[in-house]
C-alpha cells in the first residue's frame, strides 16, 4: 500500500474550509450562511482525523465525534431560528436582520 | 488506496465549489451531500472507518434531511432564484476570494516542510469506542448535555412562534 502524505490530507482540509469561509463571507442567503458553517466544521473534522491517521491514534476520530454532536445541535437551533426569521420578515435575507434593534 | 485518496479529494472539492455558486438552495443542497459523501470516503481511505460511517449517516443522513425538510417547509420559489441572482454580482466575489486564497496559499506554503507520511492501517472502532468512554468520558457527558440543550432551545425556539401565529390567524398552524 502506497502512503498518504500528511501534507496532502491538511491541505485538502485547508482548501474546503477556505471555500466555506468564502461562501460564508459571499452569500446572504441564511441557508447558505449554515450550509457553508457546516462545510468548514467538516473541514476542522477533517484536519482531526489526518493527524489522528498520522500518529495512530483514536483521538482525533473522538473529537471528530464531539465535532459532530456540536454540529448537530447547532444546525437544529439554527435552522429553527431561520423558520422564525423566515415567519417575522418574510425574507431569508442576512441584512434584514438589522432592522432587529433593541 | 492512494488514488482513491486524491479523486476523493478532487470531488470533495469540485462539487462544495458547485455549492456555494449554485442559485437553487436546493441544488447546493445535492451538491453539499455529495461533497460530505465524498468526504466520507477520504475518511475510510485514511483508516477510519467508523468516522466514515458516522459522516455517512449523521451528516450526509440526518443533518442534510433536516436542511431539506426546512427548505420544503419554507416553500421557496423562483422568486427566490431571482433574488439570489441579484445577490450574487461578481464584484462580492473579489474581496472575499481573494483574502481567503491568501489565507489558503500561506497555509499551503507552511505545510510544505512536512512530508511526513501517515500510519498505515485502520484505528478501529474498538479502539474509538475504548478511547471515547473511558479518557473522553466527560466529553460524552457534555455532548449529551449539549444536545439536549440543542433539543429545547429548537423546540422553544420553534414553538413559540407557531402558538402566536396560531392564535393570530387561527389554528392552521
Amino acid at each position: 500500500m502506497t502512503e498518504i502524505l500528511m501534507r496532502d490530507g491538511l491541505v485538502l482540509a485547508g482548501i474546503l474550509f477556505s471555500l466555506g469561509l468564502v461562501s460564508l463571507l459571499v452569500r446572504r442567503n441564511l441557508i447558505f450562511v449554515l450550509m457553508s458553517l457546516e462545510v468548514m466544521l467538516n473541514a476542522a473534522g477533517l484536519a482531526f482525523v489526518v493527524a489522528g491517521a498520522r500518529w495512530h491514534q483514536a483521538d482525533g476520530q473522538v473529537v471528530f465525534v464531539f465535532i459532530l454532536a456540536m454540529a448537530a445541535a447547532e444546525v437544529a437551533v439554527g435552522l429553527a431560528l431561520v423558520v422564525q426569521i423566515y415567519r417575522r420578515f418574510k425574507s431569508l435575507d442576512v441584512d434584514a436582520l438589522s432592522k432587529m434593534r433593541g | 488506496m492512494e488514488l482513491a485518496f486524491y479523486i476523493a479529494g478532487a470531488v470533495a472539492v469540485l462539487s462544495t465549489v458547485l455549492m456555494l455558486t449554485r442559485l437553487n438552495v436546493v441544488h447546493a443542497l445535492l451538491y453539499l451531500i455529495v461533497s460530505l459523501l465524498a468526504v466520507a470516503v477520504v475518511f475510510y481511505v485514511l483508516g477510519a472507518p467508523f468516522v466514515a460511517a458516522l459522516e455517512v449517516i449523521v451528516y450526509a443522513g440526518a443533518i442534510m434531511v433536516l436542511f431539506l425538510f426546512v427548505v420544503m417547509m419554507l416553500n421557496l420559489g423562483k422568486h427566490s432564484v431571482e433574488i439570489e441572482r441579484q445577490w450574487l454580482t461578481p464584484g462580492i466575489w473579489i474581496g472575499p476570494v481573494f483574502l481567503a486564497s491568501v489565507l489558503l496559499i500561506e497555509v499551503i506554503y507552511l505545510m510544505r516542510g512536512t512530508p511526513a507520511a501517515l500510519g498505515t492501517g485502520a484505528v478501529e472502532p474498538k479502539e474509538v469506542g475504548i478511547a471515547l468512554f473511558g479518557p473522553y468520558l466527560i466529553g460524552v457527558e457534555l455532548a449529551s448535555m449539549l444536545l439536549l440543550a440543542g433539543l429545547i432551545g429548537a423546540y422553544h425556539v420553534g414553538f413559540r412562534e407557531t402558538k402566536k401565529a396560531g392564535k393570530s390567524i387561527g389554528d392552521s398552524t
